[in-house]
């Protein structure tokens, strides 16, 4: 070695060292700041979880369920968005289930999933979830896990602030998140007159105790404001509903700065019991709108989609006492009532504390009119007047709370990425762990009704990054399990979501699996096209429309040879799963069919369309595996050109049934 | 010699023959068949007069090995054998009435007899189940039959099939039993009291 290279020794290990030094200086890899507890989240091959957890697909238009603590995926529910494996839309059962005053809709955004509430308990019977995009809720039925209503909401445009129930579910609300020019005004307007034509409206649709049945009971004008979330009121709070909004500026452009500029915006409050008394007053005026509305029936196996052209209006200009509005800290989100009912939690997202109003200050204050003023004839209430106290410093970017049973809180700080646990009383921060990453609502089993369950939170996080293995530019929002138990919070399970979860909502398996349908009864099918045994088969013609009444059971369709049918016709498979046993759906695809495939559970009966557009051998099959003879499930249509006499015949077996033309 | 049975047979007499009407209200005879796919299990309810339980999904899985259906209208026994068993209960009835013991030995030997006929009837229907198969079913192991126990357990191919008596069955069982018992009873008195008899 020469002495010039000796020479520089010292400066590569200086350099060297300083690398040290600066990289031992940046952040823990989180993998090392998080240490999971597997033995606290593994449930044996076999045994079952001790919650459902109804997650949100956000873009994905799905509900997913999941197991916790376990965080196994046991089902994606198709709600507002097709879903080609299960023939949802599809079929010609499902298609009326999306269709809407504008016609058939494939997709939308479902954000929010509230189960339905007994005495402000979560009772199992169903979930509702609101449809963000082309305003809609949804009742998804926990006997079936199948989406079975499906109600458009008029006078709104983006109902985010939904799809929230009463503690009876006398009512689940929804709310606009666009103020607009309502339907009854005239749209074509500049859309720089937002202050002058643009207006809000919130929606309260009575739920059927009995049967979940929804209808749209009555909507409330409100000035133009934006609603984001909303929470009922329970125990002495019950009767009202709260919304928070944001755009009190009523700013139509550039509303990231536009939307931001004044120090708060609001939570209203609606007295809901004080708009029951002026209907029954008669001071609702009745308005003539377009909406579906849309049921699913399980024994005919059909949804049918209703336009209704009717609404009941309550304007809150015109009526005192019954909506008035909180200040709340900058663009409020969660809008979150503790178990109590007392306690009014706000989130402002660019607020940098955490306000939580008193329900008796409320009602003091409306009292004593402690107003400030007031937004196109509602009352404002004073900040003060209303509030309890303030949470300080809780982090950064609180976007929604949640409750547990023993008087804490658990809020979502979107920006600095964490969950706070803090105390309702006494408003001090207990405990703060960090979610990976940006996490945006949370979910504690029950935690938005009067009986908390406790026990876990979970986060539901925008960004992923490294938590998985990298899958392109696209990658799996995460959800996180906390263990909440002790005093600390304690970080056990990563688990990849389905779409973008928003909300979710988690009940003990105890008041859902016992009430899970095993299979439909096949004496109880009342579809008009069902073929209740092999002797019922037949096809039926009438002009160029072909009606298959078809069965299917381990392991062959009834008919599986099929002549007769020409290019022109329209032809409808009516396939009907002939099986009475638990876990035996059949599948049926068509090769050429501009459709998906159908999904028929056991006693229930599906129709494909069906276009043939040329002459030929057209197969067709069972595409799920049914039994170990399922590849053999297959067969036949012979389709002749237009105008050809090939008559109508078909069976299955050594015996075919002679084919009658009718 | 004294002919009447004791007041205490008479009465266990009339309650066994009563309880005979068990098989009215509950099931005879039970097979139970547990598979990896169905670890619940399934299970044919046979009564004196019908079938009952998972008899239809028995149904689908017995078309691969070309079982013939079952159903219960392929049983002439379902239509008379309430009749039997309202002539059992009847001649127990007249036992216990009557207190004549020739009537009692007759409602014994007939039970005996009846339980034997009822086995082998279960037999006959297991063998012709198992054996008479449609030759062009899925699957057809040669040489293999399908006939069920008549008691216990059998393996047939993925299922473990139990046949045993049901709550009825047993109850039929326990009466048959305690009139046995009765009988026995009846003759060891006899005995000693003629015993006693001849030393005078």
């Amino acid at each position: 070695m020469k002495p010039n290279q000796f020479k520089k020794l010292p400066v590569f290990l200086f350099t060297f060292i300083a690398f040290l030094l600066i990289e031992s200086c940046k952040p823990k890899n989180t993998n090392v700041a998080a240490s999971g507890d597997a033995s606290k989240t593994y449930i044996a091959p076999g045994q079952y979880d001790e919650f459902y957890n109804f997650v949100s697909g956000g873009f994905s238009g799905h509900i997913s369920v999941y197991g916790i603590p376990s965080g196994r995926l046991f089902r994606i529910i198709p709600v507002f968005s097709v879903d080609a494996e299960r023939g949802w839309g599809f079929s010609e059962e499902t298609k009326p289930m999306l269709n809407t005053s504008h016609g058939f809709i494939p997709w939308d955004d479902a954000h929010h999933p509230e189960l339905s509430q007994t005495n402000g308990e979560v009772d199992g019977r169903w979930v509702f979830i609101n449809g963000n995009n082309t305003p809609r809720i949804a009742r998804i039925d926990l006997k079936t896990f199948k989406t079975a209503e499906i109600i458009e909401i008029p006078n709104s445009a983006g109902n985010h602030s939904s799809a929230f129930v009463t503690q009876n579910t006398e009512y689940v609300v929804a709310g606009t998140r666009f103020s607009i020019p309502l339907d009854d005004d005239n749209g074509d307007v500049p859309i720089d007159s937002y202050k002058k034509n643009f207006r809000g409206t919130v929606s309260f649709i009575k739920v059927d105790s009995s049967n979940g049945r929804m209808n749209l009971s009555f909507q409330i004008r409100t000035p133009g404001l934006d609603f984001d979330l909303s929470h009922a009121g329970k125990g002495k709070s019950h009767g009202w509903f709260f919304f928070s909004c944001y755009n009190s500026e009523q700013a139509n452009t550039l509303l990231e700065v536009n939307a931001s500029q004044r120090d708060k915006d609001f939570i209203m409050a609606v007295n809901w019991k004080k708009a029951e008394e002026y209907i029954r007053q008669g001071k609702g005026k009745k308005q003539a709108v377009r909406y579906a509305h849309n049921v699913y029936n399980d024994e005919t196996h059909s949804a049918t989609s209703k336009i209704e052209t009717e609404v009941l209006v309550l304007d809150s200009k015109d009526l005192a006492n019954m909506v008035y509005l909180i200040p709340c800290p900058k663009s409020p989100h969660g809008c979150d009532v503790d178990p109590t009912g007392e306690y009014i939690v706000g989130s402002g997202k660019l607020a940098a504390l955490l306000p939580v109003f008193s329900f008796d200050k409320i009602q003091k204050a409306i009292a004593a009119k402690t107003f400030d003023g007031d937004v196109d004839g509602i009352p404002v209430i004073k900040y003060e007047a209303a509030l309890y106290g303030e949470v300080e410093k809780p982090g950064l970017g609180p976007l929604h709370t949640e409750f547990d049973q023993n008087g804490n809180a658990y809020t979502s700080m979107f920006v600095s990425s964490e969950i706070v646990k803090w105390n309702v009383k006494d408003l001090k921060v207990l405990d703060r762990v960090p979610t990976y990453y940006s996490i945006g609502h949370l979910s504690v089993p029950g935690g938005d009704s009067r009986k908390p369950f406790g026990k876990y939170v979970i986060a539901y996080n925008k960004i992923t990054k490294d938590r998985y293995l990298p899958t392109g530019p696209e990658l799996a929002h995460s959800a996180q399990l906390y263990d909440i138990s002790g005093k600390k919070m304690k970080l056990l399970l990563d688990f990849p979501t389905v779409g973008e979860p928003h909300y979710a909502q988690a009940a003990p398996a105890s008041l859902i699996k016992g009430n899970s349908v095993k299979f439909f009864k096949l004496e109880e099918n009342k579809h008009p096209y069902v073929a209740k045994g092999e002797g019922a088969v037949k096809i039926i013609r009438e002009g160029n429309k072909v009606h298959i009444m078809m069965t299917s059971i381990r392991s062959h369709f009834n008919p599986d040879n099929i002549e007769g049918i020409k290019v022109g016709d329209e032809v409808y498979f009516h396939v009907t799963n002939l099986e009475q046993d638990w876990d035996v759906p059949h599948g049926f695809a068509i090769k050429g069919a501009l459709n998906a495939e159908l999904l028929i559970m056991p006693g229930e009966t599906q129709t494909l369309k069906w276009l043939p557009t040329k002459p030929g051998i057209i197969p067709f099959y069972c595409t799920d595996f049914c039994s170990a003879l399922h590849q053999e499930m297959q067969g036949y249509i012979r389709v002749s050109p237009a105008g050809s006499n090939v008559p109508l015949k078909y069976g299955t077996g050594v015996k075919p049934n002679p084919g009658q033309e009718k | 010699m004294k002919n009447k049975l004791s007041t205490t047979s008479r009465i266990l007499i009339a309650f066994a023959s009563g309880a005979l009407i068990a098989v009215f209200l509950l099931p005879a005879w039970r097979i139970d068949l547990f598979a990896p796919q169905y670890p619940e299990g399934l299970t044919m309810n046979i009564w004196i007069n019908k079938l009952s339980g998972d008899v239809e999904i028995i149904n689908g899985l017995n078309h691969y090995i070309g079982m013939k259906h079952i159903s219960a209208d392929m049983f002439p026994e379902f239509k008379y054998m309430s009749y039997v068993v309202f002539f059992f209960m009847a001649l127990g009835m007249s036992a216990a009435i009557t207190g004549r013991k020739k009537l009692l030995l007759a409602y014994i030997v007939a039970t005996i007899i009846g339980g034997l006929l009822v086995i082998y009837d279960l037999y006959k229907w297991g063998y012709d189940y198992g054996h008479n198969l449609n030759p062009n079913a899925a699957i057809r192991v040669p040489g293999l039959s399908y006939q069920p126990p008549v008691l216990g357990h059998k393996r047939l191919l993925n299922f473990d099939a139990y046949s045993y008596p049901d709550a009825a069955g047993w109850i039929v069982f326990g009466a048959g039993a305690l009139v046995i018992m009765v009988w026995l009873v009846e003759w060891l008195i006899n005995r000693k009291r003629n015993k006693r008899l001849k030393t005078y």
